[in-house]
């Protein structure tokens, strides 16, 4: 910057508008280049002189007493350094993110296959597998509890968790249940006032977050008695909190440093070898390093739940919604994980963005011996929205209206009410988002006589030559809260430090957010230079030292914890300028930093901010709260209860060889609401990323399970989406700010995992006349040989 | 567990005639991942990596002798003349880097009923052999009594596959593979076809449908005797629907297929018939085309 005088509110907005990395702006990650080069540090990396390296034994049973544990013949490998179970916890033996439910080894039975019974360190880890291979578990096997009808009838088939051994909040092996009613309910008077009813069962297989990075990390004892641990999670506090009684520690003699996290997608927010690596540290009094290897990391995750739901929808002549009945029944597995906060979701936005007269809804988690499931990515949201929104298909298409202008007709917007009565008090464009995706252009028909063996269903499995191929065309449209709801405080924390470095003004920003690939640091950084007008901005490695940022899910990092760095922001620039006030006798009301200066809008530059700090650091730490929620009624679903709404409207192109029942996604396309797009580049990655998560789950990522065993834990047979699976989609991003949120911006993460699969489930549907009521949609569905 | 590296073949034949349950390794991308998954702890690892005529192939015009370590990048990108149907099975293999490092030696090795090399190799036609070596000697094994059972194949304890010894082709060939995702996939069924207008034969192969990759006996035998009686050969006359669906049933008779993750044995079955009735007609095509540019 030169010294010249710069004057007036435009000049100034100049300026912030010319910091290309400020907000607003496309900076790139900080590590991107590393990820991309190879050279990233993940937790999986990490290295510790004498280390030791733990595993775990875990069952192959999923339901099964426990008759005994023998660790004598592991304890005589050499090189095994200790074998534990549940006996050797010096703490409380249960732990949950919601439910203490869940022993950290098991207790004398076992409840999911591949739940874990008993812990290994070893100088190395093949020593450590080969040495749990020697456990001997006697086992008196039982027969699994795993169906809807098994789990609702335990006097028949029994208790996941006996009644005397029930924490949950329900009854029986129902792990959690929400019920709402509203307008009329559903009776048969409301009934008689629709003139079409359509109603359909849906069923939504068990997707997985399938994140890369497997769980790993390090614990080091400490001297004091404590540990500290080198993690890949999504909320160090509340993993903490967790493991600190079942250490039998205080919450500050456990440390935890945010290691590097290869993707989560709400599969790290609950605890996987966080304990068992202190456990086996502290035991051993060395430092022990996890890591799971591929087939361990689907055993030693949560999985979204499978859901079987049943709808009705009431619609009059002209298409307006009367009313809508619900049941979603969603399985939780063996513990209770995040089953009640995907309850709520899932019973508070299961009809859908819809103003929908009258309402009845009734959704329960349950527990059983499948795998436990719990946070991913649109939790509730997602399995509900492939039910009303098929629904609105069916209903299109039995009052003869186009798919579309049904829901834009009955689309929610500003000012409106959910059927939980809380108001929509913030832009909800949801039949502008249905507008702009159907006015984009379509890709080019599919050139049958000259077809591109690479663009059709199979590519170059060379399955067809133009053969069997059908285009369709499906549209959805879905609904998504932001932050965490039911009366939930996930205030986040951020300290602000601002020097002189080299000459130069630098912000630290220190969080404990967990940067798990969403761009956090990115935007952290961004806002510090539009708040403090400084190039340079340094970010601090996110540990326990600072406080809570919350849970990196939920959509909601940007919105608490980039709120809680401007909030500190603010505080350092308010503290530097009343600094400058004292020292300088300022009496000017119209201050600012930009461009590394103090600035009057009326009387130009005053200082440089170096020569204003000179040697002293200005430091303020912040809290962001959103605004209070509160829980839903248990029994009429009633209460103010969701922070935020976010939208995401998807036209999906299918081409599919209807005779192979293979599907080729062509295009799929995203408009959504972000409010505030701090940084374009990364909003548009994550709703494309979102997307294509979402394309998994129509039409082939499913973790089979059979009388509770786990079939296809391997990337060999669990399979995502590859780039030749993925289409091109183009995004559009509106920006209709929320007064109520910083720098008015939404959530993005997850609106379009939530509102895409309906839309190719739908191009489906279109292109093969079939009914599709279940995900992920197999050849088996399409050719019908199941 | 031991690991071997010989620098020669002499030297890979000596060092598994001494530790017959060692494993042979090349590219690595099935033996690595079974390892790495504890489904093999073998007492020693045979790398062949150093004896670089593995990595080789040779030709007559009449028969393509491939090196068992021969990558699949390299047979597409060298063999899609000669070896059509092979060189169409190998884009269907894995990944870009697993098609640099992978070869059909390893998938004979292996000997997997997924594996992608087999129904081409099968549809190739009768006079495809496996060259097996140990120190007592070498021999040839044909293809049809190559595949055993469910990964069991025709070698003794003390052999090494050398190469594979396919006829250059004579005709048309196609191979489709089945796989729920567009790339990247282990084959939920494949199919291998081939015209072999030289002896008047079509080859068939059958994977990922019973427990080894097998032919489609009475559908090569059907459409045998239907271009011969009818004088198609010659005439390179349409072959009717009926015709074409009756080979598509055929195929479908001749697969055994379970149940599995990856699929449904009836839709095994039925994507079978589908793409026996596809590859029949494109090769039939390219065959009248030949023909008639020919007359």
């Amino acid at each position: 910057m030169t010294s010249r005088t710069i004057q007036g509110q435009k000049n100034l907005q100049k300026i912030n508008q010319a910091s290309k990395d400020g907000i607003g702006g496309s900076p790139l990650r900080p590590d991107g280049a590393l990820k991309v080069r190879g050279e990233f540090a993940y937790s999986s990396d990490m290295w510790h002189e004498d280390m030791l390296w733990g595993t775990a034994l875990r069952s192959p049973h999923p339901r099964a007493n426990i008759l005994g544990v023998d660790v004598s013949e592991a304890l005589k490998v050499p090189g095994v350094y200790a074998v534990l179970t549940h006996e050797d916890i010096p703490g409380e033996k249960y732990y949950g993110l919601e439910i203490a439910d869940q022993p950290a080894l098991a207790i004398d039975k076992v409840r999911y296959h591949g739940e874990a019974i008993a812990l290994v360190a070893a100088d190395h880890p093949e020593t450590a597998r080969r040495a749990v291979k020697k456990i001997k578990v006697e086992y008196e096997v039982l027969t699994p509890i795993t169906t809807e009808e098994q789990c609702l009838d335990p006097e028949t088939h029994g208790y996941v968790h006996e009644p005397h051994e029930y924490k949950s909040h329900a009854y029986g092996n129902v792990c959690h249940e929400q019920k709402l009613v509203s307008g009329l309910g559903v009776t048969d008077e409301v009934r008689a006032l629709a003139d079409v009813i359509v109603s359909g069962e849906y069923e939504v297989g068990m997707q997985d977050q399938a994140f890369l990075g497997p769980e790993s990390g390090l614990a080091v004892p400490a001297e004091d008695g404590g540990v500290d641990l080198y993690i890949a999670t999504q909320w160090l506090h509340v993993d903490r909190q967790q493991m600190a009684p079942v250490l039998d520690l205080p919450l500050e003699k456990v440390r935890l440093t945010l290691a590097g996290v290869g993707g989560a997608f709400g599969g790290r927010e609950d605890l996987s070898m966080q304990i068992h690596a202190c456990l086996l540290a502290l035991h051993t009094g060395k430092p022990v390093k996890i890591v799971y290897a591929r087939d361990e990391s689907f055993f030693g995750h949560v999985h979204r739940h499978p859901a079987r739901m049943r709808y009705e929808h009431g619609a009059t002549r002209d298409g307006k919604l009367v009313f809508a009945d619900c049941r979603i029944v969603l399985d939780g597995g063996a513990y209770a994980s995040a089953s009640p906060a995907v309850v709520g979701n899932a019973a508070s936005l299961g009809h859908g963005p819809y103003v929908i007269p009258n309402v009845r809804m009734h959704a329960i988690a349950l527990y059983s011996n499948n795998p436990s499931c719990g946070a991913m990515r649109g939790f509730g949201a997602v399995q509900a929205a492939f039910g009303y929104e098929s629904q609105m298909d069916r209903l299109a298409e039995a009052l003869g209206m186009d798919p579309v202008e049904l829901r834009q007709l009955n689309a929610v917007t500003q000012g409106d009410f959910m059927p939980t009565g809380q108001e929509i008090d913030a832009p909800a464009p949801v039949a502008e988002l249905l507008q702009r995706v159907k006015d984009m252009p379509l890709p080019p028909p599919l050139d049958l006589e000259h077809p591109d063996v690479r663009t059709l269903p199979g590519a170059l499995s060379n399955t067809s030559h133009g053969e069997g191929i059908v285009r369709g065309v499906g549209y959805s449209v879905g609904i998504k809260n932001v932050g965490f709801s039911e009366g939930f405080d996930d205030y986040s924390t951020a300290r602000v430090r601002l020097e002189v470095i080299g000459g130069e003004p630098v912000a630290m920003v220190h969080t404990a957010m967990a940067e798990v690939g969403q761009g956090g640091v990115t935007v952290h950084a961004q806002i510090a230079r539009t708040e403090l007008g400084v190039e340079q901005v340094t970010i601090h490695p996110a540990n326990t030292e600072v406080g809570s940022a919350g849970s990196t899910s939920a959509s909601r990092q940007t919105y608490m914890t980039g709120g809680a760095v401007k909030l500190a922001a603010e505080a350092v620039r308010h503290e530097l300028l009343e600094r400058g006030r004292h020292r300088y006798g300022w009496t000017q009301t119209d201050l600012s930093l930009v461009g590394g200066k103090v600035v009057s809008a009326s009387a130009g530059v005053l200082i440089s901010m170096v020569d204003l700090l000179g040697d002293d650091a200005v430091e303020q730490t912040r809290e962001h709260h959103h605004r209070p929620t509160v829980p839903f009624d248990k029994e009429t679903g009633q209460g103010f209860g969701h922070v935020q709404y976010t939208f995401c409207a998807n036209r999906a192109v299918v081409d599919v060889d209807v005779e192979l029942g293979l599907v080729k996604v062509v295009e799929l396309t995203a408009v959504q609401d972000v409010g505030k797009a701090l940084n374009p580049l990364s909003v548009v990655g994550q709703i494309q990323g979102g997307c294509t998560q979402a394309l998994g789950l129509a039409v082939m990522e499913e973790i089979v399970v059979k009388d509770g065993k786990v079939r296809n834990a391997s990337f060999t047979d669990y399979l995502i989406p590859t780039i030749l699976d993925t289409p091109p989609i183009p995004v559009q991003i509106l920006e209709l700010p929320d007064p109520n949120a910083p720098y008015g911006l939404r959530g993005v993460g997850e609106a379009p995992t939530v509102s895409a699969t309906p839309s190719i489930v739908a191009a489906i549907r279109q292109a093969t006349g079939k009914a599709l009521t279940r995900i992920p949609v197999r050849p088996e569905h399409l050719t019908d040989t199941l | 567990m031991e690991f071997l590296r010989p620098a020669t073949w002499d030297e890979a034949l000596a060092a598994k005639a001494e530790h017959p349950t060692a494993l042979p390794i090349s590219g690595g991308t099935d033996v690595m991942v079974e390892m790495n998954f504890d489904v093999h702890r073998p007492s020693a690892i045979l790398d062949l990596n150093r004896i670089t005529e593995l990595a080789e192939w040779s030709g007559d015009g009449e028969t393509v002798r491939l090196g068992a370590a021969v990558p699949y990048a390299r047979i597409i990108e060298e063999l899609s003349g000669p070896l059509p149907g092979l060189a169409l099975a190998a884009h269907t293999v894995g990944s870009p880097q697993i098609r640099n490092r992978g070869s059909v030696g390893g998938n004979l090795g292996a000997a997997s009923p997924a594996g992608d090399s087999h129904p081409a190799l099968l549809a190739a036609g009768r006079d495809v052999f496996v060259e097996a070596e140990s120190v007592r000697g070498s021999r040839l094994i044909p293809i049809d009594e190559f595949y055993l059972g469910v990964k069991r194949n025709g070698l003794e304890p003390d052999e090494l596959i050398r190469a594979v010894r396919i006829p250059v082709a004579d005709g048309p060939q196609q191979f489709s593979k089945i796989g729920t995702r567009n790339a990247m996939v282990i084959a939920v069924c494949a199919f291998g076809f081939a015209l072999h207008p030289k002896d008047g034969t079509v080859g068939t192969g059958i994977g990922s449908a019973a427990p080894t990759p097998r032919r489609a006996v009475e559908a090569e035998e059907y459409l045998r005797g239907v271009l011969a009686e009818r004088g198609l050969w010659e005439s390179g006359e349409l072959l009717g629907p009926e015709v074409v669906r009756r080979f598509g049933e055929l195929v479908k008779a001749a697969a055994s297929p379970i149940d599995d993750v990856r699929g449904t044995a009836a839709y095994r079955r039925h994507a079978l018939a589908v793409m026996a009735r596809r590859t029949l007609t494109w090769c039939w095509n390219d065959y009248r085309k030949q023909i008639r540019s020919a007359a």
